[in-house]
């Protein structure tokens, strides 16, 4: 079990093999298919987000006295589509989700991108390591939407690690 | 002749949307204790997770997974009830607020392929009405995620096929439905009807408490040799492998024209969320 905070870089992430089981602290960004579709489709990268990491999530409606909505991965195949141009443009480095990932995008997270298993059906678990949230982009996607998320003590899995080792 | 207002059923679904979004049903759970039982290392781990997830939910209200689904509604319709108001209607009202009240995604989009706009209320639910004798209304309600519904298939087999080619094609289902499933999974199947009723027998299939077999001895020994078969295939919770893939398996059979074999399968993830009320 390691304990990791974003953002993160190389040196942090070079020696974590696929299968070793983490907490995540800090800032997350969600995205899922219509961010992507606008970002990679139109060429629209408003963020920086150098070694940052994001997660493959649209959340429930988040109740009053509640930090979130229930918070937990989407597949992560259906981003598979966009996601080589979306590291290349980006530069981004951890990718959190559910389910495995075609070759292509295998190819394009080795060496540049950790890939984390988030347990799917355990949003309401996810939503209580959620210390903040705040739409930063996309507001009219709705749940789509980018939400900037500051989280603490997210438990992960290494699917990929970054010599490209999976368990999946 | 009882007279049912359709305000009464609009704040039935609303209850229901709300509890079942939130309540696991008390068989899945008790599954899922059990199976935690049988397992070690990384899947006994996630499957306390899966426990502890489903008591954060009920207690701190929050839905149990972000998905909270499309509305699917099994309705049977007694003979001496007579509906005061557009049943259709009062259904999606109650859909409309329990999602609005509960804090509930709203996951439907109004046009499949172009526009893919979301309707902001998550109607329209999809509805089976059925008709049978008495004075009840029944309503059972299920929440279904899109991470296991898109990984549902249906084939048209030749009555040719054996037992072994049907339960080849279910288990290479679930191989292939895999970890973005959320397994543990719940398996619904639906053999006969037609192209489309074998589809919605394996969703009503899924309302079925776990444990509880096919009433036809036959399809009852399918039901648990198809569950055996998935728990050696090592897909795990959560896909990380370990010897619980499913937490049941129950089949929805019906009579079907004498050239035709339909089979569909209809996965749930491990929150099988469905509630049943009477009025």
């Amino acid at each position: 079990m390691i304990h990791l905070k974003t953002p993160l870089n190389l040196e942090k992430i070079k020696n974590i093999k696929a299968g070793t089981q983490i907490f995540l602290s800090g800032t997350i960004f969600s995205m899922r298919d219509k961010a992507h579709k606008k970002m990679v489709e139109e060429n629209f990268y408003p963020l920086n987000l150098k070694n940052q990491t994001i997660f493959y999530m649209g959340p429930s409606p988040t109740r009053p006295g509640h930090k979130s909505g229930s918070c937990g991965p989407t597949t992560s195949a259906r981003m598979d589509k966009w996601t080589p141009p979306f590291i290349k443009k980006t530069g981004i480095i951890g990718i959190i989700g559910k389910g495995e990932r075609c070759q292509d995008v295998k190819e394009a997270m080795k060496g540049k991108v950790i890939y984390l298993l988030a347990f799917g059906g355990l949003g309401a678990l996810y939503a209580k390591c959620v210390k903040k949230s705040e739409v930063v982009l996309f507001k009219e996607f709705g749940c789509e939407a980018v939400y900037k998320l500051e989280v603490n003590n997210m438990p992960l899995i290494v699917a990929q690690d970054i010599k490209g080792e999976s368990i999946l | 002749m009882k007279i049912i207002e359709a305000k009464d059923i609009t704040n039935a679904v609303k209850k229901m949307c709300i509890k079942a979004a939130h309540e696991l049903p008390s068989d899945v759970l008790l599954a899922i204790k059990k199976s935690q039982t049988k397992q070690k290392g990384i899947a006994k781990h996630l499957t306390a997770l899966m426990l502890e997830n489903a008591k954060i939910a009920k207690t701190e209200m929050y839905p149990l997974c972000q998905d909270t689904g499309t509305a699917i509604l099994f309705v049977e319709i007694g003979s001496e009830i007579f509906i005061k108001g557009n049943i259709t209607k009062a259904i999606n009202d109650g859909v409309k607020q329990g999602y609005k009240e509960g804090y509930l995604r709203k996951s439907i989009v109004k046009d499949p392929l172009f526009k893919r706009k979301n309707t902001n209320d998550n109607t329209p639910a999809i509805i089976h009405y059925s008709f049978a004798e008495g004075n009840k209304l029944k309503i059972s309600l299920l929440l279904k995620g899109a991470g296991s519904e898109n990984k549902s298939i249906l084939k048209m087999f030749a009555p040719s096929a054996s037992i072994q080619d049907i339960k080849d094609f279910i288990l290479s289902a679930v191989r292939t439905a895999g970890a973005s499933a959320c397994p543990p999974f719940v398996v619904g199947i639906g053999i006969g009807g037609n192209f489309e009723r074998s589809a919605q027998l394996a969703k009503k299939a899924l309302l079925r408490k776990i444990n509880n077999f096919n009433k036809n001895k036959l399809y009852a020994g399918l039901e648990k040799d198809l569950l055996k078969e998935i728990n050696k295939t090592n897909i795990g919770p959560q896909g990380l492998g370990g010897n619980i893939s499913a937490l049941g398996v129950f089949i929805e059979q019906e009579p079907c024209h004498t050239a035709s074999l339909p089979v569909s399968v209809n996965i749930s993830c491990h929150v099988s969320r469905h509630i049943k009320e009477v009025l």
